[in-house]
């Protein structure tokens, strides 16, 4: 330690302020402080953990695991089952990624590659801008404005020219699965360009330098280096926008169509468990009915711990695959 | 310094962009804008009363259906007073849990609380009344074009059948042999309930319940039930929307939220067998056609009144008839007597119908029960 002071400080601007006197009473306090704060966070969560489980009980022990397959919510039989908002939640994200991903990753790639530089600012402020809606706004837009233009031309179309395939089958309401994905996609295009753009821009230029001087086009560079450089990166980029899409409520609430069932249709109304607990909460009165909204806010807990687990691995997976490649 | 005015230049330009669509728009934002009557009414906060007049303060919580005449109610009450009312609408089933709990004076609610309910309630503070305050029609609304607010007749029974999902097309023949003169459209009919849990579909349930044995026992009546048909809205702005969006949907939604956003309605048959349009007159009525019991714990829906509109119902306040704090329960039943007779005038405005002489002659006695120590804490 007394060795070590010295040498660790360069001389001049930081000398003055790392005295051995603020080391020794500054430093505990500041560790032990942040400490503190790591805690508070990790014990907010087992806290709610506990609470929810609290809750939910009375509908654990009457349904038991059958409360995950069963596909009935009906408030006057008390007969309550998870899996049309667990299918729900996990369908209009799925539909939001695959909207969301290709035009994120285009933009975030424009942006960094190949925009001129007095584009860049003002489009990555529009994009920000975007993110920094509130939901309940984007869902009026979504309700007034989008949904209209979904059931047609969107959905009319489709039907028409493509109703053969089960996917867009049934009446074109508007609201649905596929409304409710497409204003997720919205609002996590946002999240995913944004991150998606930092991360292409943290690639290093010589890395960029060296593919153009084997003669790489501009297209080839992008493909066969920049993105496979970064890609950890771009699926944590996603796992974040998914993180969003699972958990929104609002917005889905309001386009989604609030119909508890399972159909193969994007056509079809739905609901998220989100939706499902923003819906009916206020006026939910038994024991049992609200610990199974209480019980569906855990589903959704395990629903985004398992897809977050799952997106971690496969990080871990590719930087290790590719680790072993080098 | 040109930087920085390029710097500005975006941010600027898309408040003005902003500000012009506003201003351009501003005709079809309207409906967006005036679309919740039953929002919430601004949480006020508990502080104690300042005034010099009263120090009593009361709280309640409940339904949003009533909110926006509680609201006015309170206001002018507190003119007239100086008593302050803070009145949360969280929703019936959140006021009776609150005022189960104690922690409010009073809860109001749209539904009759359930037996479960009740003997919790009574477990923790002893007998509750259930005092209507005011009662509310809804309107069961449609979108067909070309056809005006008032043109389609519509019985109960077909009613069930259309959300029962048994009635799919509107030129079904048992529609179109109540509607003679009407070309009706050979569309599949898109069915819109409330996706919430809320005391309207309460009503409106308790409604199809009374009409159709095949409903009671498939569906039941409840603040949510179990839909067989199509698409969910988001409280009266939702149904609203969802109806006037999509062709050939048909919904039901609050008299008041209909009326003050011009969306057509049909005319229902009554159980004296004639088609009326709702009202608050047959509102009104609706409570002179049914046997009131002491303890207005009553449905009126499809009630017998030759004028009532069928589908309406009482909305209550809940408080306990044995009050623990005697100045609070002083303050409580005089302002429960203020709104059961002066308050009813602003009931109109806002599209509520006033209870009739016999409901208030009730909700009288019910009041004059409520006791401090065994004494009452009003007479006559």
């Amino acid at each position: 330690m007394k060795v070590a002071v010295p040498e660790k400080i360069p001389a001049g601007r930081a000398a003055g302020y790392t005295t051995r006197r603020h080391r020794r009473f500054g430093d505990p306090i500041f560790s032990n402080l942040t400490l503190v704060f790591a805690l508070v966070v990790v014990g907010l969560l087992i806290g709610m953990v506990i609470v929810l489980n609290i809750d939910a009980f009375p509908a654990i022990r009457k349904f038991g695991l059958n409360f995950i397959s069963s596909v009935s919510w009906n408030a006057v039989t008390e007969e309550f089952g998870a899996l049309p908002a667990i299918f729900g939640t996990l369908a209009s994200s799925a539909i939001a990624l695959v909207i969301a991903i290709p035009i994120s990753l285009g933009a975030a790639i424009f942006l960094t590659e190949i925009a001129p530089s007095w584009i860049r600012g003002p489009a990555s402020f529009l994009i920000e801008m975007l993110a920094a809606i509130p939901s309940v706004i984007i869902g009026l837009w979504g309700l007034f404005v989008m949904v209209p233009f979904v059931r047609s031309p969107i959905e009319s179309w489709l039907g028409t020219h493509l109703g053969f395939l089960p996917l867009f089958q049934g009446p074109p309401f508007g609201v649905g699965f596929l409304a409710a994905g497409m204003i997720l996609s919205i609002m996590v295009i946002p999240i995913i360009t944004a991150m998606s753009r930092d991360v292409i821009r943290a690639v290093p230029d010589s890395q960029r330098e060296a593919m153009l001087a084997l003669g790489a086009t501009r297209w080839e560079m992008i493909r066969r280096v920049t993105l496979p450089y970064c890609r950890s990166g771009l699926i944590g980029a996603v796992i974040l926008g998914l993180g969003r899409a699972l958990g929104e409520t609002m917005a889905v609430t309001m386009v989604i169509g609030n119909s508890y069932a399972i159909s193969a249709s994007l056509f079809s109304p739905g609901a998220t468990i989100a939706s499902k607990i923003a819906s009916e909460f206020s006026e939910a009165t038994s024991g049992v009915y609200i610990g199974s909204l209480v019980e569906l806010a855990l589903v959704l807990f395990a629903v985004t711990l398992l897809v977050n687990v799952i997106a971690r691995l496969l990080v871990w997976r590719m930087t290790s695959v590719k680790e072993a490649k080098e | 310094m040109f930087k920085s005015v390029k710097k500005w230049f975006l941010p600027l330009a898309l408040v003005l962009i902003i500000a012009i669509t506003f201003a351009g728009c501003s005709n079809t934002t309207t409906t967006a804008a005036a679309a919740t009557p039953t929002a919430p009414a601004p949480a006020t906060t508990q502080t104690p009363a300042t005034t010099p007049s009263s120090t009593v303060s009361l709280n309640g919580a409940g339904a949003t259906f009533p909110a926006p005449l509680y609201t006015k109610w309170f206001d002018e009450y507190y003119k007239l007073t100086g008593v302050k009312i803070n009145y949360q609408a969280v929703g019936s089933g959140a006021g009776i849990s609150q005022v189960t709990a104690g922690t409010v004076d009073f809860g109001a609610s749209d539904a009759i609380m359930t037996a479960d309910q009740q003997t919790r309630a009574e477990a923790a503070n002893g007998p509750i009344l259930h005092i209507p305050m005011t009662s509310g029609a809804i309107a069961i609304i449609y979108n067909l074009s070309g056809i005006n607010s008032g043109q389609i007749k519509i019985t109960g029974d077909v009613l069930v059948k259309i959300y029962l999902k048994t009635i799919t097309t509107w030129n079904d023949p048992q529609i179109t042999a109540l509607n003679p003169g009407l070309n009706l459209p050979n569309t599949p009919i898109a069915v819109v309930h409330r996706s919430d849990g809320s005391g309207t579909t309460y009503i409106f349930t308790n409604y199809l319940s009374k009409i159709s044995d095949e409903w009671k026992t498939k569906v039941g009546n409840a603040t949510s039930v179990n839909w067989p048909g199509d698409i969910g809205g988001q409280g009266n702005a939702g149904v609203a929307g969802s109806v006037q969006q999509t062709p050939a949907a048909i919904g039901y939604v609050e008299l008041a939220y209909a009326e003050q956003n011009n969306i057509p309605w049909v005319l229902l048959k009554n159980v004296a067998g004639n088609y009326e349009a709702p009202s608050l007159a047959g509102t009104t009525k609706a409570t002179e056609g049914v046997t009131l019991p002491d303890d207005m714990k009553v449905m009126i829906t499809n009630s017998s009144n030759p004028d009532a509109y069928p589908i309406c119902g009482f909305t209550w306040i809940l408080a306990y008839i044995n009050q623990t704090d005697k100045a609070k329960g002083e303050t409580l039943v005089k302002m429960l007597w203020w709104a059961i007779h002066n308050g009813q005038q602003y009931g109109t405005a806002l599209d509520y119908a006033a209870l009739s002489s016999a409901a208030v002659a009730k909700a009288e006695n019910e009041i004059l029960s409520i006791k401090y120590q065994g004494q009452p804490l009003l007479s006559r």
